[in-house]
């Protein structure tokens, strides 16, 4: 059987860094192939070559027989080549109908119009397909990422897609939306067409691929049958060695100095009586569902937003004008979960970045020059110490680095100020399973050397797995304290869906 | 797995065809990449423009009109400068114009060494501030300090109500600059009634003519060589002008200010959290604007020896904005330098120097003016194309 669509040994490098290094590789019409590998391995370029976002150094694309190389994502979409992004495409504020047919509104009697009815009608046989039942004019900023996900499908369904990339779709989806997608994915592989999924869930990918493509360092190091891949070999594969463990073992413990002591803190409607206390060489998880208050308390703690009453010390001082300038001067870090939002200057070069925060420390003389020697040098001392992967720091702007090196960027902004309370709010969304590793040796490593680390998680493995104590919200409260010798997973989760009764140790 | 060679033979040859033309065309732009990423840019333009056109109209390259150019260039440069400030910021400043009017009325009421009644008596001012006799400070040894010292703390503190108005109400900095433009446009208007005021102190007129260095061509005919066949190149204005410039460039590029500002522009939720005190960076950044505007309309106000109230008036916030532009600053924010907007600035004098020459009727030559800002803005969108392709991983 011919193939879908064939890459022939692609190439694509970025400051002379290849990204892509000759890979070949194939995709058949009815068929899932999965695509995994570290970030930063080449999975999006590789697809950002196929849909015709970059263009490739040297190699051949064959689309449906044809020669295929496309000069920008226009050429890609009318070729039949559809893309879900796990940041999603839509217009929020737009509704359903207006955004699957957003490039080709059929005209209307008068000129200058278009057939509304006609495109609901469409739209909802669309959605139908997709097994979603809304009404085709709901804005679509009403509806859940799940549902949006599916809206995306209906438009490459419209766009009469024969190759669907999915990339990491199921990071804002709850368990159920998720095996609603599964299930169109079955459907869409069933009616013919070829479908690329890439995701980091590597259990996901086993059970829908047919093939799974491992890509490290750019390079396509194993192309085989799902049946027969276990998940062990996928990971060491993709990482370059076997992985025996997931997390680093801990290497110090808690001490009795309270860091951070947090008192009653009330935010109307937010948070309800919080208080906690952070130890010196103490890695403290914070585990709650979204929308339990944990990322408004990390706000709130860093001054970002206000509260109504209690108390906040660090070191025994309190903030009294809560601000995240009083903060970081009373040695308070606060990792974002955001980092491309909140955490970092996208455009700007690494050192600068690394340096945001403690500028004041290289200003030399009245007129607060910057002694460049001695920033380039800090920073390119802290990146060494993180192991951060790049190019020249002072060149290579952050968005060219991969999720990992990024993230490792915002925790090099912050040990420049010494910090010793370190607040991670999803230290480790959409990382690798190499680079979460090393981003969790890092957390170890800060608090072997004193600082007490704070982890807001909804991914309770990975707080499980490194801190000394965990603390569960659910609905702006603390409802429960588990110390590390009593975690237990169900306990824990019960607690956090509010599920527990009396038994509950209600000593937060 | 079949390969494609062997079942797509016909078409074998096509995708060779395809990778020569790409070849041949990649180095052509790469050639293109390299001159449009340049710093020097708009430079480049300037010199090409400069010498293709002096060859259709000599009169470009003689030395006076050099010189005459050169003069025009200062005061617009001086006011560019704090406008690509607010830019990198990711702002905008439509009050120089205005700031530049009321200033230069300010001076000159303070200054003046005679008013005429017939002209202002109209004025509220008239019979406290203004007086046949002159200003507040006339005959004052100490005037024209004094009174360069009030025009640059007036700029300055319209640019603090600017800035304050924004970080303190979050208002849209294009709403209030053009409501601070408008009030201080008017106020001039009225505190004049819509009259030039003359009469300044000779120092003060010094200051937009006096030579440093000036250079005299051509034969010496007469012992005593006739004042306009003088070439005034070194000026106080040039001075001025330029070490405002340097001053500029280095606060921007050397200093925590500067580097706070590009973070602002670039992202101000980063910023905050970052404990960068965005408020107060902006709030100077707005202040260095008006001073900024307050420079260029001491010496535009001491070259046409007048006090005039419209005189950051017509399009001059259009020649403004477009010099910065084109010499590469952003609108949108985090991008921009003192050398580009020089470029910039330079290239505009020459352009307008050139449509002048062309003997253009000046609504032409507006709408060409217009025409070389859309050109820069869609310049400045292809080089961060170029720009973002490169650093796409």
């Amino acid at each position: 059987m011919t193939p879908l669509l064939e890459l022939h040994d692609l190439t694509k490098a970025f400051f002379g860094i290849a990204a892509v290094k000759g890979v070949s590789l194939s995709v058949h019409a009815g068929e899932t192939l999965g695509l995994i590998g570290q970030n930063g391995a080449g999975k999006s370029t590789l697809m950002n070559l196929v849909g015709g976002v970059v263009h490739a150094d040297s190699g051949q694309m064959v689309f449906n027989e044809k020669p295929y190389s496309p000069r920008k994502p226009g050429d890609a979409q009318r070729l039949g080549i559809a893309f879900i992004h796990q940041e999603l495409n839509l217009f929020t504020n737009l509704t359903i109908a207006e955004n699957i047919f957003i490039s080709d509104f059929p005209r209307g009697g008068f000129p200058g119009t278009f057939d509304r009815a006609r495109i609901k009608q469409q739209t909802r046989e669309l959605l139908q397909s997709v097994g979603l039942d809304i009404a085709p004019d709901t804005p679509v900023d009403r509806i859940s990422p799940g549902e949006r996900q599916l809206v995306e499908i209906a438009r490459a369904l419209h766009q009469d897609a024969s190759l669907i990339i999915f990339d990491e779709p199921t990071t804002s989806l709850t368990a159920r939306e998720t095996e609603r997608l599964f299930a169109i994915m079955t459907q869409l592989k069933a009616q013919g067409k070829g479908l690329i999924y890439i995701s980091h869930i590597l259990g996901d990918v086993r059970r829908l691929a047919d093939r799974v493509a491992v890509m490290r360092d750019g390079e396509l190091v194993a192309l085989e049958a799902a049946a027969d891949f276990p998940i062990s070999r996928m990971i060491s594969l993709m990482v370059g060695r076997s992985i025996e463990q997931l997390y680093p073992s801990r290497t110090s413990t808690p001490g009795d100095k309270v860091l951070l002591d947090v008192n009653d803190v009330r935010a109307a409607g937010i948070v309800e009586d919080i208080s906690f206390q952070l130890h010196k060489g103490e890695v403290l998880g914070l585990f709650g569902l979204m929308g339990s208050g944990r990322s408004e308390l990390a706000r709130m703690i860093f001054g970002v937003d206000r509260y109504d009453s209690g108390t906040i010390r660090v070191e025994g001082e309190p903030l009294n004008t809560p601000s995240p300038r009083a903060s970081i001067r009373s040695k308070i870090a606060f990792v974002t979960e955001n980092r491309r939002e909140e955490g970092l200057l996208m455009g700007i070069d690494i050192a600068n970045n690394i340096s945001l925060v403690s500028l004041p420390q290289f200003a030399r003389t009245l007129l607060q020059i910057v002694d460049q020697q001695q920033m380039h040098e800090t920073a390119s001392d802290t990146a060494t110490l993180l192991q951060l992967k790049s190019g020249d720091i002072r060149q290579q702007p952050v968005k060219a680095l991969s999720g990992g090196n990024q993230q490792k960027v915002v925790i090099a902004k912050w040990l420049l100020s010494r910090p010793s309370v370190f607040i991670m709010d999803e230290p480790t969304r959409g990382i690798d399973v190499g680079a979460k590793y090393e981003i969790y040796s890092i957390i170890d490593r800060l608090a072997g050397e004193g600082s007490g680390v704070l982890i807001i998680s909804s991914e309770l493995e990975e707080l499980t797995g490194m801190c000394d104590r965990i603390l569960v919200m659910s609905r702006g409260e603390i409802v429960g304290e588990f110390a590390r010798a009593d975690f237990d997973r169900e306990r824990i989760l019960s607690a956090a869906f509010r599920e527990q009764h009396q038994a509950l140790p209600e000593n937060a | 797995m079949t390969s494609v060679y062997e079942h797509l033979g016909p078409n074998q040859r096509l995708v060779r065809q395809t990778r020569a033309d790409s070849g041949r065309n990649s180095a052509f732009r790469r050639l293109l990449r390299q001159f449009l990423l340049s710093d020097y840019f708009v430079l480049y333009l300037t010199l090409i423009m400069f010498f293709t056109s002096a060859y259709f109209f000599p009169t470009l390259s003689t030395p006076g009109n050099v010189a005459n150019q050169l003069q025009n260039m200062w005061p617009l440069l001086a006011v560019a400068i704090g406008q690509t400030f607010v830019l990198i910021l990711g702002g905008i400043d439509l009050s120089v114009g205005a700031t530049m009017g009321f200033t230069s009325v300010i001076g000159a009421v303070l200054m003046a060494q005679t008013l005429d009644p017939a002209f202002f008596d109209k004025s509220p001012l008239w019979g406290n501030l203004m007086r046949p006799e002159g200003g507040l400070l006339a005959g004052s040894a100490l005037a024209v300090p004094i009174g360069v010292l009030v025009m640059l703390l007036t700029g300055t503190f319209i640019g603090f109500l600017n800035g304050f108005a924004i970080t303190r109400f979050k208002m849209a900095p294009f709403m209030v600059t053009l409501v601070t433009s408008t009030f201080f446009a008017a106020f001039a208007l009225w505190l004049t009634q819509s009259r030039n005021i003359s009469g300044l102190p000779e120092a003060f007129v010094e200051l937009g003519k006096g030579d440093i260095i000036s250079i005299y061509l051509g034969p010496k005919l007469t012992p005593e060589i006739a004042r306009r066949d003088i070439l005034q190149f070194v000026t106080y204005p040039f001075v001025i002008a330029v070490g405002l410039a340097i001053a500029a460039q280095f606060l921007l590029s050397r200093t925590v200010f500067g580097r706070q500002m590009f973070s602002i522009g670039t992202n101000r939720v980063t910023s905050d959290i970052s404990g960068i005190p965005s408020q107060s960076v902006i709030i100077r950044v707005y202040m260095f604007s008006g001073f900024c505007a307050a420079v260029a309309s001491i010496l535009y106000s001491a070259r046409l020896a007048i006090g005039q109230p419209s005189l950051g008036g017509g399009n001059l916030l259009l020649d403004i904005i477009g010099a910065a532009v084109i010499g590469g600053t952003s609108l949108f924010g985090g991008k921009g330098s003192v050398r580009g907007t020089f470029f910039g600035v330079a290239f505009f004098v020459l352009l307008l120097n050139i449509l002048n020459a062309m003997r253009l009727d000046p609504f032409v030559i507006d709408a060409v003016k217009g025409g070389f800002i859309l050109i820069a803005a869609l310049l400045d969108v292809t080089r961060s194309r170029f720009i973002n392709r490169e650093q796409r991983a």
